[in-house]
């Protein structure tokens, strides 16, 4: 008898994600699959308005990561206008870009994946979440409370936190960094340094209890997609693509965002309305490829910054060439935030920083602009067309949940082929792991921010008539 | 000119006569909430937020057009007003599409502060989300007419004040709209000079300089009271 299993987590914003596992007649499961409401609405959305007000509009998308879209729209807008943005312009988006990846990657791990790697995913729900390792550990919660709190005051002194006025814009930047911004940076660094290291430390000595998870939470060879620097290094803003083989073979290099339409296809599955990118030389599904951190340290050659570079090596040593496990997207998270605050460090005695010369000022020269930058959780595309009065004709995003999409469905029917047999009751445990499988990819979804650090999850085994077979309701 | 005596929120006022009801609130530093009301050009009562209670006078009276009286007993701050005043703005904001977030004006729009001000924290009635278009083919400035609130003013400023007559309104009622010379794009209309008063003139962010993001585009009134003030009464002086 065939089985459809869905888990619905129902979040304060409803019908953002489920989970469907589809069990064949012998109670086997054949697929499983992560399903997210995209952003086509905004795609549309876009239509009609200036390409001044995109950075704006955009940077709405998303409460969780505002600046990744700003950025990313405001590059786009630099190549419609055609210009090359002041050197000072530049390095402040490049520093708001780091303090978006610490801020967001501290959220990823100390508020939401930390109770799981410390309790393990066997523990109580109501003790597997923030409050728990408030109870349990409240110097380790504080202290990742801090470092989450320094990256969002770092976009705050930049961008201001008032009204979220776009910052970033076509041609450059609105505002520097003050002076006392910049004291206060220096000031918050040591001790952000210290946690970060303290975190890497905590999950490195943790790792050799969660070899299951790390042979079964998203195991699989991919390909890797991310920016990398012209010399091979660490990108998050600048630069250009590059996508590497699970063996770590570089496959396509330094490709302009230009052109990302030769390389990355996209999927619309007639079951999801949600896009599934892949790589197109490879067809889909067999180019599926993953995006974020655990990408971004597998494109790399090197970061450039002491303390990160030495861990990247000893990353590295998980897999032959690439790093496969998503599990260890964790590790790579906890290595991205030692880049970063490594990367303020070195560039935040930079008079630039404290520059008027900020914008470009032209008109629309092109009619057309992609615009590229890392996100927390990936690589972040703003495809723009325009009339010759600068009004968008189309938009296409291509955000990075939506990427690592066939990956998460990977990584879905991985888990659940592991944890359920047979038609019988489906374990508490299955729905942690689950749950922790999609957190690995801390994707982009008001669910993963739910602030007890737990999905509430409606599970529905579903008989061939539809009739519900059986109910696990959590949250 | 006779000075007249009138009582505004229970305060002895003199004005000269002539003078409006607002211009002698202003004088006795009482404030008025207004809108469509612009320093410098002539008034049109058009978006009725400034009105007031005048004793012996059943309906209520917009300040910016009715003349002091000798005796008249004015009262700009009632429970009644104050609801007539919040249901104008909520009106103002379910005609056309006001998404202040992403708004060139967000921070600077006098549509957005009167509503602060007037604690307008929902719209009792539907949203139109009417379809309007944008004009931006003017080489400088733009128009969005879903931001429009046909306050009127860039017109009085485009007549009145530069003397170029681009600007007008067409259309009646929920169809009514700003457009230029003979209904033609912006940047195609003659007679516009392209000086940019229509756009300091405007209180929301219907009128903006083209490339301007959101919360970017403050509006300069200040600017065109100090214009008309200096051809008029050849006075140099900046407003504050
Ligand atoms: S720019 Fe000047 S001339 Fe042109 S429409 Fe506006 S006020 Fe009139
Ligand atoms: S464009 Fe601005 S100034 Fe002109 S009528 Fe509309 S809101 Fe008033
Ligand atoms: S300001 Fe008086 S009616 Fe508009």
């Amino acid at each position: 008898m065939a089985q459809r299993i869905v888990i619905d987590p129902v979040t304060r914003i409803e019908g953002h994600a489920k989970i469907t596992v589809q069990l064949d007649d012998g109670g086997n499961v054949i697929d499983a699959r992560f399903h997210v409401t995209e952003f086509r609405g905004f795609e549309k959305f876009c239509e009609g308005r200036p390409l001044g007000e995109m950075p704006g509009i955009t940077a709405r998308i998303c409460g969780i990561c505002p600046v990744s879209h700003l950025l990313a729209s405001a590059k786009a807008g630099d190549e419609i206008l055609a210009v090359e943005i002041p050197p000072a312009a530049d390095k402040l988006r490049r520093l708001m870009n780091l303090a978006q990846i610490i801020q967001s990657h501290a959220l990823s791990f100390f508020h939401l994946s930390s109770p799981d790697l410390l309790f393990g995913f066997d523990a109580p729900p109501a003790k597997r979440n923030v409050f728990g390792l408030i109870a349990s550990d409240p110097d380790l919660a504080r202290r990742g409370i801090r470092l989450r709190q320094f990256g969002q005051e770092i976009i705050e002194l930049l961008g201001g936190k008032k009204i979220h006025p776009a910052w970033a814009v076509p041609g450059g930047v609105r505002s520097p960094l003050s002076e006392e911004g910049r004291k206060h940076i220096v000031e918050r660094l040591p001790e952000a340094k210290q946690t970060a290291l303290a975190a890497l430390n905590l999950f490195k000595g943790l790792l050799g209890k969660f070899e299951a998870e790390t042979q079964l939470f998203g195991n699989f060879p991919s390909l890797f997609m991310a920016l990398v620097a012209p010399d091979g290094s660490w990108e998050h803003h600048g630069g250009k693509l590059r996508f590497v083989d699970s063996s770590g073979n570089i496959i396509a290099d330094q490709i302009d965002a230009s052109r990302y339409r030769e390389f990355i296809g996209e999927a619309v599955e007639p079951s999801s309305y949600l896009k599934s990118p892949y790589y197109r030389p490879l067809g889909y599904p067999q180019g599926i490829y993953r995006v974020g951190p655990l990408a971004r340290l597998n494109v790399c050659r090197r970061i450039g910054t002491p303390i990160a570079d030495q861990e990247l090596a000893e990353f590295k040593s998980h897999g032959t060439g690439a790093v496969t496990s998503s599990f260890l997207y964790h590790y790579a998270r906890l290595i991205e935030i030692i880049a970063a605050i490594e990367t303020i460090e070195r560039m935040i005695d930079d008079p630039d920083l404290l520059s008027h010369r900020l914008r470009a000022n032209a008109g629309i020269n092109r009619l057309e602009g992609v615009g590229v930058s890392e996100a927390p959780r990936g690589t972040l595309l703003h495809h723009y067309e325009v009339d010759e009065t600068g009004t968008i004709r189309k938009a296409n995003l291509i955000v990075s949940t939506g990427q690592n999409n066939l990956a998460m469905n990977r990584t879905m029917s991985q888990i659940a082929r592991h944890y359920i047999r047979g038609t019988g009751p489906v374990p508490e445990g299955m729905l942690n792991r689950l749950e922790a499988g999609i957190r690995a990819f801390d994707p982009c979804l008001s669910c993963s921010t739910h602030a007890a650090g737990q999905m509430p999850l409606h599970v529905q085994v579903l008989a061939p008539d539809g009739s519900v077979a059986q109910e696990i309701t959590r949250g | 000119m006779a000075a007249k005596t009138l009582t505004i929120d229970g305060k002895q006022i003199s004005a000269f006569e002539g003078a409006t009801v607002l211009q002698a609130a202003e004088e006795a530093g009482i404030p008025i909430p207004t809108l469509c009301h612009l320093d410098g050009v002539y008034d049109i009562g058009a978006c009725r937020i400034c009105l007031v209670e005048v004793e012996g006078v059943a309906k209520l009276l917009p300040a910016c057009t009715t003349r002091v009286r000798e005796g008249m007993e004015v009262r700009t701050d009632t429970e009644r007003l104050r609801n007539y005043r919040r249901m104008i703005l909520e009106l103002l904001f379910a005609e056309r599409n006001h998404v202040c977030a992403v708004c060139v004006s967000n921070g600077h729009c006098e549509l957005q502060t009167l509503a602060y001000e007037h604690g307008m924290d929902h719209v009792r009635y539907e949203y139109r989300f009417p379809k309007w278009d944008l004009d931006v083919t003017h080489r400088l400035y733009g128009m969005d007419h879903n931001r429009c609130i046909l306050c009127n003013r860039c017109v009085r400023a485009c007549w009145h004040i530069e003397g170029a007559g681009t600007k007008n309104v067409a259309g009646r009622g929920a169809r009514a709209h700003i457009i230029s010379d003979l209904n033609q794009p912006w940047g195609d209309s003659e007679s516009c000079t392209s000086c940019g008063k229509c756009v300091d003139a405007c209180p929301t962010g219907a009128l903006f300089k083209k490339g301007a993001t959101a919360g970017e585009m403050a509006h300069n009134r200040a600017k065109l009271e100090f214009i008309v003030t200096a051809r008029e009464k050849k006075q140099w002086i900046a407003s504050e």
